[in-house]
């Protein structure tokens, strides 16, 4: 089947006309779109304030900022990125997975992974020991609950002690 | 004058803990008891010296004495006498004493309930709590004093921190300092173990319940904190994973561990090594987590070194820490066990995996709060590591342990075999994933909330079973009434019970978190008199703006706001904006509806400054927020009953002093 060119013209500007759109003709950005976004960022000023919530003059300027790039049309990535050239990476709620800051995000895996390895080991290294003979158990310290005998324990070698002393002086 | 004489206090306190350490190292080394008894008094004169210096501080600031550098600094002519009383621990020096304070009397206490019964480990537990002390005073003394003067005499005071002015505020610092300084008797009688070469579990039995005592206080600070955040910091969350909150998280963490494995050291005679490793941590945890809200290191690195409190706290760490691990290494031999783990499905191996999964909990979060000073250090870049790190990172590990605290209970000593857990469990997981199913058809669908909700219902039919089997056990076997049963079942075994208490209470706060973290809804709009806003089930109709001054140099901002809840009017909010004109410092104090499933929370944004019927507010709607409080009240009973002290205990220390005293004395009396 053949598209007459008439139409295919008409369609293209059609198009383009509609990819047009959302760059003019526009809704007023609202505050949650501004707050959806700016709640990933910080405060580049203030101690771990995210920015959607921090009260003072230059968030408030910052979150204006965000406002008219949303306007005009950039992503949520987008101003991020901005907001990170201009400020530095600070402002990122989580470092980026790059450079040095790799580490970050390393590290706690690795850890859990090598701890999970040696915990591994070590468990089987406890077990292979010699097996307990219900002697050693029964004879194992501290298994009294109250903890009575160990004070009676500790009472009786005190008196002995105090014996020793005694008999030397 | 009051000054002076505060200062001299300090003083003598210091020489004082120098004195201790000086005598109760050289009783050490003599044996002689006599040099060890005058170390412990001295110590115990630390206590009311500390007392006196808080007291002077406080005269001093009731009367509004300007000429004193703190007062100035954290209060002002208005400021009511509560705050003004409270302003002691408002400002890093008055901190700084108080924590001395409770320092000392902690030190005080345990030395005077532990001395009969720990000769032994006496004289080294003296000289360790007087190093702690003297590191604490000398910061008191000569870098953060107290009663420092200034040169001319300011007519007004500065006034506390807007931030600190709230009741939480006031309760929530005392709290984590009794926390913080409470883990250092552990510490204390654990240094005493591997210096004088008793390493049975002496040290551990005498700590017991200081160890219980401090990780409670600790609890407190950190449920207080989350509570402050949430009602006056504005931002609709309870926890932010900020490096101050991390900074008391931390240390609980070690302690939390610590409390767990001490178990199997008192039961199977095993790991003493690794107890000991983890008292050293909390210890050097509770130093490290003061240093970081201290020093100010968070904010920068150069900030770190503008005070000279930075790099001694700095110094004072990496002292301990060599010191600690020296003895660890050479007691190594004596701290290995001959016992060996039957089975890995054991207690003693469900505790040591409940360690392993806290050990990378706090690995982890010690990590996250570190790298932006790491990072600024290496990259010269600051960076911040926010929640979405520690929620992606932490969350999994937490989720493991929620489970390991359903499954561990149902794990005998030396063995279990693994017919009798899957019996055990097999009714409580089908009954989680009935619930799970029912929610997700209701239309949750959110993979990571249910996962949460299977884990924390899971969990929680397993703990509330092992209170059932205990109850039913004894009404069987004793044929008691229910209730009779139950109490005593809780009585006779406090720290068992105890311990399954605070599990549902850590359950029911974790149900909290789930809903709280996965369902926040929230929205923000500029409201005109008479609009009307939705969200949930709430609408909420905006009735004006009023500003009026408040006590002191504070201008309040009030909105007033209609409530409905499905149509049917509740009742009006005002949530409002504090303005502190002198400090130039706002605060955005919310209001809520609060009801068992969510808090409907309103936050005042924004407003105009001439006009009162525009206003900007946010709204947020908590599911289950409620739970987390909750939670945290239950997990608060449930340490206290296991911290109570045994009547049974009581009775064996008097009749073993009563034994003493007719014994020992007289032969002791001809001895000399």
């Amino acid at each position: 089947m053949r598209i007459p060119l008439k139409t295919t013209l008409l369609l293209a500007t059609l198009l383009l006309l509609l990819l047009a759109l959302p760059a003019g003709a526009q809704e007023p950005v609202s505050d949650d779109e501004v707050n959806e976004v700016a709640k990933e960022l910080y405060c580049p000023v203030c101690e771990n304030t995210p920015l959607d919530v921090c009260p003072t003059q230059a968030c408030q300027d910052w979150r204006a900022v965000i406002r008219t790039q949303l306007a005009e049309g950039r992503s949520a990535a987008e101003i991020k990125d901005y907001f990170a050239l201009q400020y530095g990476d600070r402002v990122l709620a989580e470092p980026p997975a790059r450079g040095f800051n790799l580490l970050v995000w390393v590290l706690p895996v690795g850890a859990v992974i090598v701890g999970g390895f040696f915990f591994v080991t070590f468990m089987r290294r406890l077990q292979q020991r010699t097996q307990v003979t219900p002697e050693q158990i029964a004879t194992a310290p501290a298994t009294s609950p109250n903890g009575q005998t160990l004070t009676q324990d500790d009472y009786v070698s005190r008196v002995e002690q105090e014996l020793r002393d005694q008999s030397k002086s | 004058m009051l000054a002076d004489i505060g200062f001299i206090t300090i003083l003598l306190a210091l020489i004082a803990a120098v004195y201790a350490a000086v005598a109760a190292s050289y009783g050490a080394h003599r044996g002689d008891q006599r040099w060890v008894t005058s170390a412990r008094n001295a110590t115990i004169a630390i206590f009311p010296l500390t007392v006196l210096a808080c007291g002077l501080i406080i005269v001093l600031l009731l009367q509004n004495d300007f000429s004193v550098e703190y007062v100035w600094r954290v209060t002002s002519r208005e400021t009511p006498i509560y705050l003004k009383i409270s302003a002691l621990w408002g400002g890093q020096a008055g901190s700084l004493l108080f924590w001395n304070m409770i320092l000392a009397a902690f030190t005080a206490a345990a030395m005077l309930r532990k001395w009969d019964d720990q000769r032994d480990l006496m004289p080294y537990a003296l000289i360790i709590a007087s190093i702690t002390q003297i590191f604490f005073l000398l910061l008191t003394v000569f870098v953060e004093n107290p009663f420092a003067r200034l040169d001319i005499i300011p007519p007004e005071g500065n006034g506390l921190n807007p931030l600190l002015r709230h009741p939480g505020m006031i309760i929530h610092p005392p709290m984590l300092y009794l926390g913080f300084t409470g883990f250092t008797i552990p510490y204390v009688f654990a240094m005493a173990a591997l210096i004088s070469g008793r390493l049975d579990d002496a040290w551990i039995r005498t700590t017991r319940r200081w160890t219980l005592a401090a990780w409670l206080f600790l609890s407190l600070g950190l449920i207080l904190g989350g509570r402050w955040a949430y009602d006056v910091l504005g931002w609709g969350g309870y926890w932010a994973w900020d490096p101050v909150e991390n900074a008391s998280f931390l240390p609980w963490l070690a302690g939390t561990a610590f409390l767990h494995s001490v178990m199997i050291q008192e039961k199977r005679n095993m790991f003493k090594m690794w107890n000991m490793i983890l008292i050293i941590l909390t210890y050097l945890l509770v130093v490290w987590g003061t240093f970081i809200v201290r020093s100010g290191v968070i904010s920068s690195v150069h900030s770190f070194a503008q005070s000279a409190i930075g790099p001694l706290f700095f110094g004072f760490l990496a002292i301990m820490l060599v010191f600690s691990i020296a003895w660890l290494l050479y007691r190594r031999d004596q701290l290995s066990s001959p016992n060996h783990l039957q089975s890995v499905f054991s207690r003693e191996g469900a505790f040591l995996a409940n360690n392993f999964v806290i050990m990378g909990i706090l690995f982890a979060t010690f990590l996250g709060t570190n790298y932006p000073i790491l990072s600024e250090l290496v990259t010269g870049e600051k960076i911040t590591v926010g929640p979405p790190y520690y929620d992606r990172v932490n969350g999994p590990l937490f989720a493991v342990l929620l489970l390991l605290m359903g499954v561990a209970p149902l794990m005998m000593w030396y063995k279990t075999s693994l017919q009798r857990i899957g019996r055990a469990i097999l009714w409580p997981a089908i009954a989680a994933t009935l619930f799970v199913v029912l929610l997700f058809v209701l239309g949750i669908d959110s993979a990571g909330a249910l996962l949460g909700v299977w884990i924390v219902t899971f969990s929680a039919i397993l703990t509330l079973l092992e209170f059932w089997k205990g109850t039913r056990a004894r009404m069987r076997g004793r044929g008691e009434m229910p209730w009779t049963a139950f109490g005593r079942l809780i009585g006779r075994n406090r720290r068992r019970y105890g311990g399954y208490w605070i599990h549902m209470g850590v359950l029911v706060m974790a149900f909290g978190v789930v809903g709280s973290t996965f369902f926040q809804q929230e929205t923000q709009l500029r409201m005109e008199t008479g609009d009307v806003v939705s969200l949930g089930d709430y609408t909420m109709t905006f009735e004006g703006v009023t500003r009026y001054p408040g006590p002191d140099d504070l201008i309040i901002t009030e909105a007033n706001v209609a409530v409905y809840d499905n149509g049917e009017y509740i009742r009006n909010l005002q949530p409002r904006t504090e303005l502190y004109t002198r400090s130039g410092q706002p605060m955005t104090i919310p209001k809520a509806r609060s009801t068992i499933a969510e808090d409907f929370y309103v936050l005042l944004v924004n407003w105009e400054e001439t006009s009162e019927s525009v206003a900007t507010l946010r709204l947020y709607l908590n599911p289950l927020i409620n739970w987390v409080w909750a939670g945290g009240v239950i997990f608060i009973i449930g340490t206290l009953i296991a911290a109570w002290p045994d009547p049974q205990d009581v009775r064996v220390s008097k009749a073993v002093r009563a034994q003493r005293h007719s014994n020992i004395s007289p032969a002791g009396a001809v001895g000399d």
